[in-house]
């Protein structure tokens, strides 16, 4: 008799995939400014370390919130015996206000439908659990997030059918690329319960525009299925436009109230826009009562310790400071992104333009011995091997053209950014010198920087007429 | 309740079974109880008349020895002007290996918990949302959907959702009976095994509380041993469930399975096979900071489990704080002499308490409540509907909420479970003297009307302790023709977790 379950020893919880690889590695060397200067320099975790000094700042303004008390009596006792799944009321009343502010305020979230969960990675499953039976499928669009492999499918037996997107539109989600989609799952038998999107884009860093955003609830409502949207990245967004939620296209479309609202969720975190991705914090909100009673339920499984819920409840409610954070965040992002997009240029390396996520999604196809994943893999080998950095490579996010990498870039002083920008710039020309620098190749990062600029105002033109920011 | 479908929808927008069947068990009557005192809840100044709670299995006994240590040692939060320099490493700590301070710890502290007999690995220390996490996952790592594991009963309500909801698996009961006082022996365990084999299910193991939910009992050395020798021979897996550990009174003996891996010959015990959970809910009291663990013997359950503790992590601010407190030898020895201490004594004031209301406990030596004895209450005499009818007048009359047997499958009616340690010393009195009331009342009161129908008894003893009990039935039996109504409507509020 088999003596462990099959999720022993499958590996549908993905950890044998290079990205996670490339962490054993870097774990195993890891770089540090005085004690392991030629280690390897993590680039393919997408953490917010840019912001920490305001949230200390805050704490010391604020020792009640930091001494578990409140009016400065001590409410020790009363958290550490708090259990209930509802969770904290001021929690969720400020976690509400704090979502809606990141959304410029122009759409309302109702405490009463969040459910908490130990981390978006626990809402996500959650949700799986509560939406789709084994066997069941969930469209997704490509790249994505890794880790969906285990968040979405691993217990829950449900699968994932990819949406298939393409960088000859900036990897825009198409109708046909939908429709091939659905179809496909049809072909493999599978029963397709919904879409499921991240947004801002994990890996590629950009915002779904309304024509996808639209395009996305036209086909929920025609196949009568469900939209999740990951907006766990929603407060990283530093480009001029503003982030555009799946709620403000349910409000735009006048489907508030409606039967549709009813299948469409959102899952957010504060693992990415305030950095605390160790306080486990996340949340699932729904417009549907039955998701949001199965749901809170299932969280039982997975609760925001007590102490974190009081901590954060004061954080948020803090208006002012809640209003600076995100100002600051923003900026320091865009600046930080910069240097990394710079320090790429001077490697003649360009990534997908962006303006949220803490990452940018590179173009190293030009890099590729052959227009093939061995090849990606080989090159990925030699960046985190030789040029000694970890990053991720787009095989890992389920790309279907080679030669893409995801590099993060929030997750490091400048002066660690500025290092591993040079040591891509070394690799880079010994590489070249070891071919002929022609002129073609010259021309061919133009075109590439072109193509990319041109697909920018292609993106630009369905949203508000901004500045180009290059 | 099966699933909905929605207007218009064939396939599509259905949710899943999980999400609309019943089997999170959160529907069940038996949250009535909680629905009450949650709509007249006691309190010794605003609300004395209040329903006392007492189906709440929580340790209050010790909070103010933690707190006074968080406060003496500003250090180990990362949120005081002494620990924040900590604050962004902890904040940004999502590892799900967890802090390796935290993990010696808490090893530290369960070696400490069970007497310094054991020690424990802290690489086999993996994290979880609570014992409610802990057991889930050890679940999903075991078996597979419709696999079965064998529980004993009476046995804690929730793991009918922690155990089935999710994973698909079923849970068989090993039933005990007061005729041994609810002790589980290796014969009943064979014999339930058998059962199920026989009727061709695929039993993956056997899990157990102990010390035990709802019981208070600690399993004898000798059966434990006994239990891991079968299960090793029929190559299924034990889990322990040691989340009451720490909450054996002062100077009783409690035998951890580790110590039992510890003691057997590799040819008796085959480790991989041997699991433990845990959590600091009760023991420490901390329920709200979600502290589960799932400890190990078998590596590949190590490493899935913590792949899974993803699903499930303690906040790392938990983590340092906890991981600063339990590596503190001179707070931890103090902790577990004093909680101990304090336990085994409000244990011994409301059993002393009950006994003056002719009221018998089964024997127990740990826990933060009795499984108290009110057969000779029932109207009649075996029956869960006397069960229920019973429980409903000690909520509405005696105004306690306590916690009826058959919520906790045991298969004889009149056994309730009754918590202790989640009030102060002025509300256990109260509550002690609700039920001396209660009982000297009814008893005084029909007195004159003692009915024909009484069954005759033996001996002096007998005969006055009989006409006591079959009067309190009587008066009890007038209270039921009053036509008790039940607790009214539900009410929206849930029911806090741990039963």
């Amino acid at each position: 008799m088999k003596q462990l379950s099959t999720k022993v020893t499958s590996n549908a919880h993905g950890q044998d995939s290079s990205y996670f690889l490339g962490w054993e590695e870097y774990e195993k060397n890891p770089y540090d400014e005085i004690k392991n200067p030629n280690g390897i320099i993590q680039m393919g975790l997408a953490e917010n370390q840019l912001c920490f000094d305001l949230i200390e700042t805050w704490l010391a303004k604020n020792p009640d919130a930091a001494g578990l008390k409140k009016d400065g009596q001590s409410i020790f006792k009363e958290l550490a015996l708090f259990q209930d799944y509802h969770g904290l009321p001021e929690f969720k009343k400020a976690l509400a206000e704090f979502m809606e502010e990141i959304r410029g305020n122009r759409v309302t979230f109702d405490p009463r439908k969040i459910v908490l969960a130990a981390g978006s990675t626990s809402a996500n499953e959650t949700l799986m659990f509560c939406l789709a039976e084994p066997g069941e499928a969930f469209l997704l669009p490509t790249p994505y997030y890794p880790g969906f492999d285990r968040d979405l499918k691993w217990r829950t037996g449900a699968e994932i059918v990819p949406i298939h997107c393409s960088s000859s539109n900036g990897f825009q989600i198409t109708e046909s690329a939908l429709q091939q989609a659905y179809q496909q799952a049809q072909k493999l038998d599978l029963n397709v319960k919904g879409i499921l999107v991240t947004n801002p884009s994990n890996p590629l860093g950009t915002m779904l525009t309304r024509r996808e955003l639209n395009l996305l609830v036209d086909f929920i409502t025609s196949k009568n299925i469900h939209l999740i949207s990951d907006e766990i990245y929603s407060g990283t967004v530093f480009g001029f436009e503003q982030f555009v939620s799946v709620m403000d296209v349910l409000k735009d479309k006048k489907l508030e109230n409606t039967e549709v609202s009813k299948r469409v969720h959102v899952v957010y975190s504060l693992s990415k826009d305030l950095g605390l991705p160790g306080f486990r914090v996340g949340a699932i909100y729904s417009n549907d009562e039955m998701v949001v009673s199965a749901a809170t339920k299932m969280s039982s499984f997975g609760l925001v310790s007590s102490q974190t819920q009081y901590l954060l409840s004061a954080l948020l409610s803090d208006k002012k400071f809640t209003g600076t954070y995100l100002n600051e965040n923003k900026k320091r992002l865009k600046i930080r992104q910069r240097q990394l997009v710079s320090g790429l240029e001077a490697a003649g390396v360009t990534c997908l333009k962006s303006n949220a996520g803490l990452f940018c999604w590179v173009d190293m196809r030009h890099l590729l011995d052959t227009n093939t994943f061995e090849a990606e893999l080989e090159l990925w080998k030699k960046i985190v091997y030789e040029v000694k950095l970890n990053i991720s490579p787009g095989s890992s996010c389920h790309c279907t053209e080679p030669g893409w990498f995801r590099v993060c870039f929030a997750n490091m002083s400048e002066e660690t950014l500025d290092l591993a920008m040079k040591r891509l710039k070394e690799y880079v020309e010994s590489t070249d010198s070891n071919r002929l620098i022609s002129k073609s190749s010259h021309e061919r990062i133009k075109s590439l920087r072109k193509r990319t600029v041109s697909n920018w105002v292609f993106r630009v033109s369905w949203t508000d007429r901004v500045p180009d920011e290059r | 309740m099966g699933s909905l479908i929605k207007s218009g929808g064939v396939s599509g927008a259905i949710l899943s079974r999980i999400a609309t069947n019943d089997q999170h068990g959160e529907n069940s009557e038996y949250f009535d109880g909680w629905k009450a005192y949650d709509k007249d809840p006691f309190h010794l100044s605003r609300n004395p008349h209040g329903i006392i709670q007492m189906g709440l299995a929580e340790n209050q006994l010790c909070l103010d020895l933690i707190k006074d240590w968080i406060k003496e040692n500003p250090k180990a939060s990362v949120c005081t002007p002494e620990g924040v320099y900590q604050f962004s490493d902890i904040a940004n700590f999502q590892d799900y290996h967890g802090l390796k301070e935290f993990r010696q710890a808490i090893a530290n502290f369960m070696g400490k918990a069970r007497g310094g007999r054991v020690t424990f690995d802290p690489e086999r220390i993996v994290m979880s949302g609570g014992a409610t996490g802990a057991n889930e996952t050890i679940m999903f790592c075991l078996a597979d959907p419709g696999d079965v594991f064998l529980v004993p009963s009476p046995y804690y309500a929730a793991f009918d959702r922690d155990l089935r909801w999710r994973t698909g698996v079923e849970i068989v009961p090993v039933h005990c009976s007061s005729s041994n006082n609810f002790k589980l022996t290796v014969e009943a365990v064979e014999w339930a095994y058998k059962k199920a084999v026989q009727s061709n299910k695929n039993v993956k193991g056997l899990l157990f509380t102990n010390p035990s939910n709802p019981l208070g009992t600690i399993l004898d050395k000798d059966t434990l041993k006994n239990l891991v020798r079968f299960v090793t021979r029929n190559n299924i897996h034990l889990v322990v469930d040691e989340i009451y550990a720490a909450t054996v009174f002062a100077g009783e003996n409690f035998a951890s399975v580790a110590e039992v891996v510890k003691d057997l010959d590799s040819s008796e015990v085959n480790v991989d096979l041997i699991h433990i959970v845990y959590s600091l809910s009760k023991d420490m009291g901390l329920p709200g900071f979600r502290v589960g663990i799932v400890y190990s013997y078998n590596d590949s359950v190590v490493s899935c489990a913590r792949k899974m503790s993803s699903f499930g992590l303690v906040s790392s601010q938990t983590q340092f704080m906890l991981a600063s407190m339990l590596s503190d030898d001179s707070f931890v020895d103090n902790f577990l002499m004093e909680s101990s201490k304090r336990l085994g004594i409000r244990h011994g004031v409301f059993t002393l308490g009950l006994k003056k209301a002719d009221i018998n406990c089964l024997i127990s030596t740990a826990g933060l409540f009795v499984w108290m004895d009110l057969r000779h209450l029932l109207r009649v005499r075996n029956s869960f509907e006397s069960e229920i009818e019973l429980w409903h007048i000690i909520i509405d009359k005696v105004k306690l909420n306590v916690s009826p047997g058959s919520s906790f499958q045991c298969t004889e009616p009149g056994w309730f479970r009754v918590c202790f340690a989640n009030m102060d010393d002025d509300t256990l009195h109260v509550a002690l003297r609700r039920i001396q009331d209660f009982v000297s009342k009814n008893s005084n009161k029909t007195a004159e009307k003692a009915s024909d129908n009484d069954k005759l008894i033996q001996n002096n003893n007998a005969k006055k302790q009989k006409w006591k009990q079959s009067n309190l039935r009587l008066s009890f039996r007038r209270l039921y023709e009053d036509g008790l109504s039940s607790p009214g409507i539900m009410s929206p509020h849930s029911p806090l977790l741990r039963t």
